[in-house]
């Protein structure tokens, strides 16, 4: 390590960043590092996008009477649905950290398939763009699930086209499922076995397989639709001889795995930062690996839970619901086991912990209102109201997009070379904190009171809890787009980070930050698990240091 | 691994054989088998076997399953059996709707 001795640190001198120049060598690459990093930069784009129709919503509701016109809010919340969910949250982590990562920490040159790789950011962006397109036409007013027979018949909005964009974006996930899976299984390192993977690899891996094995529903789901829209021919709709709960079936087949599409990344990463930060081998490595592939199975037979009161039979409804309960035991192994993790770990609180800990506390609230979304009575009480909005919000902001923030913080230096400002980080993130409960705990409130989402207009008794959400999401606002502005400050004056800022163990801490094109000068030889933390030995030293000082 | 080679007459054959199930498929659309023998729902059963064949053949030729190791073995299988849980589980909604299981006494 050049200049470790004394603290300070040289940038290497070639760099994946640097290694060829021109924007095309960016278009036509087919280093992961490089589409992670294109994929960083269109998604942040997209998810400024849906914040923008996050905040029209949060307006809208910000007195009971109408600001917008009803067709208008349909407009923003479906395009704040399908852009976040679509754009942002599915490809968020996979496509970003995982692209960056995956081949690093199994100790690979790439993906096994870079030109794939490349194809699947070209996907994501031309469905992207259709969306968008719509969108500029005039957009959706079916809300982001499309339901039948309204999505076909009856709708005046861009239905089609939109199909269209999510069905191309479909085939982006699915490629990039098929990478992961075989790099997972063809391209680790000598001595890099299963039960040494890192355990944001495995959550990848079978984040993977639900990509595989769900996307290819949803395209053909699409493709129904514009069957019956464009052609007349009768599938969903009752007057042509089909059922309109065929659609939910076959949506939900599909959109309930992809909540853990957005969930089991994220629980890899929280994995990655708690060891590092509390300075601990995870507690009970393999129950957290196979906790991975016991949710991404289980997580296909739980879909009718959002059919409950569609007119589903009342013997699938009990089924449902009791797989549903099920599917939460994996996600309990998983908290309990970071806890535990946390015991007498050697904690430090930079801001990728900040954002560990937030992620447990938010999930723990997230996953055990799913609980009363699970319960076949209580959920008829619950069914489309505010209680369900704050309680996927809290799964999939409060959890998934917190751990992307936090993943981004953590390897930030390892992406770029350079530290970002810890104050400035430690403060976006308490705010983000903050923010986000007072947005979206008064919406479980609202919704237990029996505010109805998808409406433009309330009763006025709701008001001041709407004026909380409504206040806490400016503060979610500030404490999201100050990220934008220290990182980027960052890659200029950032001090230079050194291979391993954070002193922590796996892979991707033993080549140059930023690394060379193909990782690493030499194919690494793994001689032990990616987390060799020693907490006692770390201890004892620093009570050694005290001992020291007082003589 | 991907080494296999296949000789072009093994794909012109399966081919031919998937246009040949494919005119039987159309002929016993033409034919109402149900009531010819008396057994219900005859005419589906034997429309989903041929289709369940061909995918066979496409399957295990065209996409080379047949050459491939045991690992490509189990994600095969595993689609098939996702594609089983998907419809086995949608059905069960549908078979059960009619079942009374609570009166209000
Ligand atoms: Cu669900």
């Amino acid at each position: 390590m050049p200049g470790a001795a004394n603290g300070v640190f040289e940038m290497p001198k070639v760099t994946y960043l640097n290694a060829q120049e021109g924007i095309k060598s960016w278009l036509l690459t087919g280093d992961h590092k490089r589409i992670a990093i294109l994929y960083l930069i269109s998604i942040s784009i997209f998810f400024a996008l849906g914040g923008v129709f996050a905040s029209l919503i949060r307006i809208e509701l910000l007195t009971p009477g109408p600001e917008l016109d009803a067709e208008m809010y349909n407009r923003a919340f479906t395009a704040h649905g399908i852009v976040m969910v679509f754009m942002f949250l599915i490809p968020a982590i996979p496509a970003v950290l995982g692209n960056f990562l995956l081949p690093i920490m199994i100790g690979a040159r790439d993906l096994a398939f870079p030109k794939v790789n490349l194809l699947s950011w070209y996907l994501y962006m031309i469905g992207g763009l259709l969306t968008l397109t719509a969108m500029l036409m005039g957009g959706v007013d079916t809300g982001w699930t499309f339901y039948t027979p309204y999505s076909t018949t009856y709708s005046q909005s861009y239905v089609f086209l939109t199909g269209l964009g999510i069905f191309i974006m479909g085939f982006s996930s699915i490629t990039t499922g098929l990478n992961f899976v075989i790099t997972t299984h063809k391209m680790r390192a000598p001595g890099m076995t299963w039960s040494r993977l890192p355990l944001f690899v495995w959550s990848q891996y079978a984040t993977s397989l639900v990509m595989l094995l769900g996307t290819p529903v949803i395209a053909i789901t699409v493709v129904l639709l514009a069957a019956e829209r464009v052609f007349g021919v009768g599938i969903f709709n009752p007057n042509l001889g089909g059922d309109p709960v065929l659609f939910q079936h076959l949506f939900w087949f599909y959109s309930h795995p992809a909540v853990y599409i957005m969930i089991l990344p994220a629980m890899g990463v929280i994995s990655e930062l708690i060891a590092a930060f509390s300075r601990r081998r995870v507690f009970g490595y393999s129950f957290v690996a196979f906790s991975s592939l016991a949710i991404a199975i289980f997580g296909f037979l739980v879909w009718g839970h959002h059919l409950f009161v569609s007119g589903q039979s009342a013997y699938a409804g009990i089924i449902f619901s009791l797989l549903s309960f099920i599917v939460a035991i994996p996600s309990a192994v998983k908290v309990f086991n970071w806890t535990t993790t946390l015991y007498k770990g050697s904690i430090s609180y930079e801001t990728p912990m900040l954002y560990a800990l937030a992620f447990i506390g938010l999930f723990a609230i997230g996953g055990l209102t799913g609980l009363f979304c699970a319960a076949l009575g209580l959920d008829v009480h619950i069914t489309d109201t505010y209680f369900i909005i704050a309680h996927f919000h809290y799964v999939m902001v409060g959890s998934t997009v917190i751990a992307y923030l936090g993943g981004i913080h953590y390897w930030w230096p390892k992406m770029t070379g350079r530290s970002y400002p810890e104050f400035w980080g430690k403060l976006s993130a308490m705010l983000i904190y903050v923010g986000f409960n007072l947005t979206f705990f008064p919406q479980f409130i609202l919704g237990y009171l029996g505010m109805p989402r998808r409406y433009h207009v309330y009763p006025p008794e709701y008001q001041v809890l709407n004026i909380l959400s409504t206040a806490g999401a400016s503060v979610l606002a500030v404490g999201f787009l100050m990220p934008v502005f220290y990182l980027l400050w960052s890659l200029k004056y950032g001090p230079i980070a050194g291979p391993n800022p954070w002193g922590a163990k796996g892979l991707e801490w033993e080549t140059a930050s930023p690394p060379p094109t193909f990782n690493f000068d030499a194919t690494p030889i793994v001689t032990q698990e990616a987390y060799a933390y020693d907490a006692e030995a770390d201890e004892a030293a620093y009570q050694a240091a005290l001992q020291q000082d007082k003589r | 691994m991907s080494g296999h080679i296949v000789p072009k007459k093994t794909y012109y054959t399966i081919f031919l054989l998937l246009m040949v199930l494919l005119a039987v498929t159309v002929l016993i659309a033409y034919l109402d088998l149900d009531h010819a023998t008396g057994i219900g729902g005859l005419n589906i059963i034997v429309a989903l076997s041929i289709a369940f064949t061909k995918m066979m053949l496409v399957v295990l030729y065209f996409m080379h399953m047949k050459w491939s190791s045991k690992l490509t073995w189990v994600f095969g299988g595993a689609s098939i059996l996702w594609l089983a849980i998907m419809l086995v589980i949608t059905l069960a909604d549908y078979f059960s709707r009619g079942w009374v299981m609570f009166t209000n006494r």
